[in-house]
């Protein structure tokens, strides 16, 4: 009775804050909407040379007489950025760190404007163009040869989003761990017995059935693993600061995470797995074959966990916004009610989502590691 | 293109980032987190361990305990049945020395019976002896105060021993 009690204030909840979120969003449109048409006539110089950053921006675009580009608008929030995009016209610089041949640069991406100024660095001027910084040869124009010498370690928009998912992660794990300490040997409560089913899940579900009873070792690294994208994959999905962020569909981060993968899995092979590679139990003359054949599969294991959650995440933003834009593309408020009700349906599906591939990246990391570290007798 | 290419910095942040992440959480997470759990599951195992145990040493206790009731009762069924036995054996006697006793003193009490009438008929002849001699004297006395009379005694007396 407690328990049916609880979901129906919930149920109720829930469709409170949905409604809320509809009526906010087609009043926002419908703001913006307005702003734009009395702001377009005095900044039209602006709009017209402004970048497109988010749908808000679209708009803008859209009512400065320049067509919606959704694909634009989509790719611009897929990928990464030297600004976090806020609200309107507010953004957040962020740091940007340059490795030129002649040493470090480091100043605010707010000295671009937006990418309508060049910024005088201490050895090169630099342009922002399409979101690359580029530099700029004295006769105003970007210099190829030199940008490639120029190594980008900013901290954009996905390093800034990823920090915060780390952040997020320290605290909450240092708080339920601290929590463990005090009461020692006493059942979970809070966060704590939020948090100890999935830890235990990992263990039980994820890395005991595929490693074995040499598990304990690789815990740390599955439940990093787990955790760290489970917590940028939720982030992502918050539409607002400080989420939003398309951190793990970002090839660069599920290229890292796949790598880890590779070196934990091949430094912890034991003889068993390096014959199965270089003296498999083929025919002599099918060796050439095989090896190539193995040495692929060692490579090609963690390349598909790259792409697929690369694949997956970006799949997911890119049709939440896909739908968002049918607003802008219609230009019409009637298909609104559609649009978020089809986003609402997405999101919870890229919930489940965010889940699942967090647990399929760590179940084949823990796969790949049994396979490495299996005994043969 | 630029989606599916790893910029340098995401790259290099991303594995910074991550392994201090690792780093850390080994050390304030997931060794306190995956201890204590383990500490935990194994406290509970051993409680109920113990509960088993427990249940066993109980149950064994139990069937100890019936076992020493049904052991006494049978043992104080053996001790009334000795007593009934002794009781019986005891009344048994006790008739057959009374029994025994009580024809001895029979027996006792007629032989007395018997000597206490012997001596009183021994006494009643006695008595009647001395009477019928003082009678006989008595008689003697009066019958012979003349002469004739002691004569015809005598010559009487010797007709009898004659006689025999």
């Amino acid at each position: 009775m407690d328990c049916n009690r609880v979901f129906v204030s919930k149920v109720k909840r829930l469709t409170v804050v949905f409604t809320l979120l509809i009526a906010f969003l087609s009043i926002k449109i419908d703001t913006f909407a307005q702003v734009d048409s009395a702001v377009v006539p005095v900044d039209s110089a602006v709009a017209e040379s402004a970048h497109a950053v988010s749908g808000e921006h679209g708009a803008e675009a859209n009512h400065g007489k320049e067509k919606f580009e959704p694909t634009k608008v989509i790719m611009e929030h897929i990928a990464d950025s030297h600004m976090w995009h806020l609200w309107g016209h507010t953004s957040l610089p962020l740091p940007v760190i340059l490795y030129t041949p002649n040493g470090l640069e480091i100043f605010s991406s707010a000295n671009f404007h937006h990418g309508e100024h060049d910024y005088n660095g201490k050895y090169n001027n630099y342009r922002l163009e399409e979101d690359h910084i580029k530099v700029v040869a004295a006769d105003g124009k970007v210099d190829e040869e030199a940008s490639k010498s120029v190594l980008d370690f900013s901290i954009t928009k996905n390093v800034a989003a990823m920090f915060v998912a780390i952040l997020v992660i320290l605290i909450v794990f240092i708080s339920v761990a601290s929590s463990y300490k005090k009461r020692v040997g006493k059942s979970p409560k809070g966060l704590q017995s939020f948090i100890e089913p999935i830890v235990i899940f990992v263990r039980d579900d994820i890395a005991k059935p595929n490693i074995g009873h040499k598990y304990a070792k690789f815990m740390p690294y599955l439940l990093t693993t787990f955790f760290f994208l489970l917590f940028n994959n939720l982030l992502g999905l918050v539409p607002i600061f400080p989420g939003s962020a398309n951190v793990t569909g970002n090839i660069a981060l599920t290229f890292v995470m796949a790598l880890g993968t590779l070196i934990v899995v091949n430094i912890n092979g034991n003889k068993y797995y390096w014959k199965h590679i270089f003296l498999p139990d083929v025919p002599f003359w099918l060796w050439p074959l095989m090896v190539v054949v193995e040495v692929v599969g060692v490579i090609s294991k963690p390349f598909a966990l790259m792409v697929r959650l690369f694949a997956n995440m970006t799949a997911g933003h890119i049709i939440v916004l896909s739908l968002i834009s049918l607003i802008f593309i219609f230009e019409t408020l009637a298909i609104a009610p559609v649009s978020v009700a089809f986003v609402i349906f997405m999101d919870v599906l890229e919930l489940l989502v965010a889940f699942l591939q967090a647990f399929i990246f760590t179940l084949l990391t823990a796969l790949f590691i049994g396979m490495a570290v299996e005994e043969h007798h | 293109m630029d989606l599916v290419t790893p910029s340098i910095g995401l790259v290099f942040w991303t594995s910074l980032a991550f392994i201090c992440l690792l780093i850390l959480l080994r050390k304030f997470a997931w060794k306190p987190i995956l201890g204590a759990i383990h500490e935990r599951e194994q406290s509970i195992d051993e409680a109920l361990n113990k509960a088993e145990l427990a249940k066993q040493e109980m149950a064994r206790l139990t069937s100890q305990n019936q076992d020493l009731m049904q052991q006494a009762r049978a043992e104080r069924d053996e001790i009334l049945k000795e007593a009934k036995t002794l009781k019986d054996g005891i009344l048994n006697e006790a008739k057959k020395q009374a029994q025994v006793e009580g024809t001895k003193l029979i027996e006792k009490a007629k032989i007395e019976i018997e000597n206490q009438k012997k001596a009183a008929l021994a006494e009643v002849k006695d008595q009647v002896s001395s009477l019928s001699l003082e009678i006989a004297e008595r008689v003697l006395r009066t019958q012979l105060d003349d002469k004739t009379k002691q004569e015809a005694l005598v010559a009487n007396l010797l007709k009898d021993v004659e006689l025999n």
